[in-house]
């Protein structure tokens, strides 16, 4: 080990990752992170003017991070175009709020408000993007939600049972037959009260293939392999000759339970498990997978545009050592995070955290190896294979803190240097370090759009950056995170933009904008509007009491609800506002918000019914509005509800069309 | 009436059957907040929207003017055209088939007519859309009509209005246009044979 490796590795133990950034003049490295960060190419900035009225040439859909969402930025501007609700609660769309949206953020804990997403990962057809779906994965309270790249909303939401800590997730195989969900965190599976001393005998790591449906994308758990208690941190599937093999990196090969940061950073190497998928599907198919009794939410929108809850029962769970051939570990330095699979599937990089060297493994090799059973030695039945014999050649001195790689179509890798703060380029093919170029500060993931798959974009590389620092005008302690836009269509990568996110922009798919541009929903047709409380015309709005539930049918069009005068409510009642956007016309939502209102506003689009939920308070009359600036009488489309005392209510009664 | 005559005026019939095929008149709107633009086509019976909600959308615009909603259902004329249009397809081969110039002047004269009546009675549903407001719409503007024009493009708030003859509409042009091009030739013809010898003979002889 270099004592630069060394000198880092101790500032992580000693002062954690986020001031590493700072010491990297103290290691003396001479690399362009020590410029000013001023530097751009000559032309950058008509690179990435794209003129008013202009369109951008890519979508990219880049995580939240721990907004929990999923915005959608235009490439190379960086504007930014859509904030797309998936795992947090957003009031600004109603999401979560509304009772069509309210299921999708269930899960065997409950109703969950928020969580981290982190990888999105487009769907492919013959490891392309074919732009059907989105998927990413929610890191904390384990689940994977598929958007619909034609309206860009969340479809279904499955939550992943016997995991903890979805990030190796969800990565899709070459025709989306699977996108996979890796456990981070090792658990005792099933669950149950241990000690955590017992770790090593007590605590598994489970990796899950969700099925999803061709021609729906609908998602279902085929089945789980039960592995060691590593941590499971990233995977990619295999594609061309590795089709049928998903490669997931692992630490903690030392199974710790306690600082880890110390306790985790022991192994010269830990392991890429390769999963042999297809051989997982004959073994399932032979009766080998135990049926293993689990509960877990399955969310997904229905016909009716109404989310509900199926409760999900069981999966088929595989151990190792009831499928021969199913698992194997490639050694790998040193506490590997990301594993990038080059565009011909022939090459598996990982990026080894602590490692002084970025290992690129041949699949040509590793299915050799196996072949000859020349193995180091077995874990827990898992055949471990030798380093030397899968390598193809080490990317030597390629940086500080080797995280991620993405590949663009001229047989060049680059890989993203947390520590050294930096972009690698490298070849494939030799290991030759060919460029580098400073971001600022301190990249996790990198994407070049098809930059994952069999077809890479290679025009622009898109690295995310953890801290901002001076990068911007300072907005106090918290400074919002960072992506710069660099060209590498030269041999010289080139500094174009950079732009704060939302949220922690962990990790990018992009696609280019001809794919799903003209897909694009404008409106709902109102005709096939399924919400059982829908309004289709202003003569079926009405207002119905049971008991304490009022359901109020209301409709929206410009500039007036229908009715827009409520008499006969009482304190206490639960009103339902279920609201149908009677508009046709492109662009031309609807908003609904009543005063004291304890959940959000809701946000119509043109042929779709919201309901929000009202409990009145007091008595008197309030107003309600639309909150969306929707005509030139926007600030007319009002109306007023009377709330009387509870028993004292007049007959209910409100305003109908003429 | 000469060969060709006949050949043209049954031309002229058949050309008119695309009006049962494409539509007849194009409304277009454009304005700021309508990039793409929205429009109607007016066929012989329906009146459609350039795009499948464009109908909708634009009565739902007209409603803060006081523009009555364009009900194609409620319009008189989408019933009869069709057979109007019919019948001068059949009164010109007729003409063609019988080839006697008294019924070709005859058909002629009432084509002008149906056609004069047509554009008056397009001209006049514009003018009634444009005029005949709600007096409690929103937007009221003393002396303002909101009228399309007959051919042309022109400014109505935000919105550009144009309005012009569809591929059936032009078709419909082209075939008015056939039979007064044979009723000249077959003027000047019936001018040649009065005065045989300041001509020389025509190389075909008349019918």
């Amino acid at each position: 080990m270099s004592s630069r490796i060394r000198s880092s590795a101790l500032l992580l133990l000693v002062a954690g990752a986020v001031v590493t950034a700072v010491s990297m003049a103290s290691c003396g490295r001479t690399t362009a992170t020590a410029a000013s960060g001023t530097t751009t190419a000559g032309d950058a900035a008509s690179k990435v003017y794209i003129a008013p009225g202009q369109l951008d040439e890519f979508y990219a859909f880049v995580s939240g991070g721990f907004s929990g969402n999923m915005p959608v930025y235009a490439l190379p501007s960086g504007r930014l175009l859509r904030d797309i609700p998936v795992f947090s609660q957003y009031p600004e769309k109603g999401w979560g709020y509304s009772e069509q949206t309210k299921a999708m953020l269930n899960t065997s804990w409950g109703f969950i408000p928020w969580d981290d997403a982190h990888h999105p990962e487009l769907s492919q057809t013959g490891g392309v993007p074919d732009g059907r779906w989105v998927f990413v994965n929610a890191n904390n309270t384990p689940r994977v939600a598929r958007i619909d790249l034609k309206t860009m909303d969340t479809d279904e939401i499955i939550e992943i049972p016997n995991s903890a800590g979805n990030h190796s997730s969800p990565f899709v195989t070459e025709n989306s037959e699977y996108a996979v969900a890796g456990t981070r965190f090792s658990v005792p599976i099933p669950q149950q009260d241990v000690s955590i001393n017992d770790y090593k005998s007590k605590f598994g790591g489970m990796l899950s293939f969700i099925a999803i449906d061709k021609a729906t994308g609908r998602m279902h758990i085929a089945f789980q392999v039960h592995m060691p208690g590593f941590d499971y941190d990233l995977a990619h599937a295999g594609k061309g000759p590795s089709h049928g093999w998903a490669f997931f990196t692992s630490y903690n090969s030392e199974e710790a339970s306690t600082l880890l940061e110390r306790n985790a950073s022991q192994n010269d190497k830990d392991f890429i498990a390769a999963i042999n998928w297809k051989r997982a599907e004959q073994c399932v198919a032979e009766g080998k997978a135990k049926d293993t009794p689990s509960r877990y939410a399955h969310n997904a929108f229905g016909e009716d545009h109404v989310a509900k809850t199926v409760w999900e029962t069981s999966t088929k769970v595989l151990e190792p050592t009831d499928c021969a051939g199913l698992v194997y570990f490639l050694p790998t330095p040193k506490s590997p995070h990301g594993v990038d699979v080059n565009p011909s599937g022939e090459f598996i990089s990982a990026g080894g955290k602590l490692a002084s060297v970025i290992p690129v493994h041949s699949f040509a090799k590793m299915t050799k190896a196996i072949e000859g059973k020349a193995f180091e030695t077995t874990i827990k039945g898992i055949p471990v294979l030798k380093y030397e014999d899968i390598l193809s050649c080490e990317v030597k001195e390629p940086g500080l803190g080797p995280l991620h790689t993405e590949f663009d179509d001229k047989g060049n890798a680059y890989t993203s240097m947390f520590i050294s703060s930096e972009v690698v380029k490298w070849r494939v093919s030799d290991c030759q370090v060919l460029d580098r170029i400073a971001t600022y500060y301190s990249l996790g993931h990198i994407m070049i759009p098809g930059g994952d798959s069999r077809k890479p974009w290679g025009k622009y590389l898109l690295a995310m950056n953890k801290i901002t620092k001076d990068r911007y005008l300072p907005t106090g302690p918290e400074l919002n995170q960072a992506a710069q836009i660099i060209d590498i269509s030269g041999d010289k990568m080139k500094m174009l933009l950079d732009f704060p996110t939302i949220g922690e922009p962990h990790y990018a798919q992009g696609i280019l904008a001809s794919v799903i541009k003209d897909q694009q929903v404008k409106t709902y047709a109102l005709a096939d509007n399924k919400d059982p409380n829908a309004a289709h015309s202003e003569k079926e709005a009405a207002i119905v009491r049971k008991g304490n539930r009022v359901d109020v049918r209301m409709t929206a069009i410009r500039s007036h609800f229908m009715p827009d005068n409520i008499e006969g409510i009482q304190v206490g009642d639960s009103v339902y506002f279920h609201i149908t956007n009677l508009e046709q016309d492109w662009d031309v939502p609807h908003g609904f918000a009543v005063m004291g209102g304890q959940g959000s506003e809701l946000l119509v689009m043109p042929g779709q019914t919201r309901t929000i939920t009202w409990v009145p308070q007091r008595v008197g009359v309030y107003p309600f509005y639309c909150t969306d600036f929707c005509s030139a009488l926007h600030q007319e489309m009002q109306g007023y509800v009377r709330v009387s005392p509870k028993g004292g209510a007049p007959a209910m009664a409100y305003n109908t069309p003429k | 009436m000469s060969k060709l005559s006949r050949v043209l005026v049954a031309m002229a019939g058949l050309v008119l059957a695309l009006l049962y095929v494409t539509p007849m008149w194009r409304i277009d709107l454009g304005a700021p907040q309508y990039p793409e633009g929205m429009g109607m086509r007016i066929w012989v019976n329906q009146i459609q929207g350039a795009k499948p909600n464009d109908l909708q959308n634009i009565n739902g615009l007209n409603h803060y003017i006081g523009m009555a909603p364009i009900h194609p259902d409620e319009i008189a004329e989408l019933r009869f055209m069709p057979w109007i249009v019919a019948g001068l397809i059949g009164g010109a081969l007729l003409v063609a088939g019988l080839g006697r110039r008294p019924v070709l002047y005859g058909f002629t004269a009432l084509y002008c007519v149906v056609a004069a009546a047509g554009l008056y009675d397009f001209w006049r549903w514009e003018y009634d859309y444009g005029h005949d407001l709600d007096p409690t719409a929103a937007i009221r503007i003393p002396g303002a009509s909101y009228q399309p024009p007959l051919l042309g493009a022109k400014k109505i708030m935000n919105f550009t209005a144009a309005s012009w003859p569809h591929i059936g509409g032009i078709a419909a042009f082209v075939s008015l246009g056939l039979v007064l091009l044979v009723v000249v030739l077959e003027w000047r013809g019936r001018a040649a044979r009065r005065a045989p010898l300041a001509s020389p003979a025509p190389r075909v002889s008349p019918a």
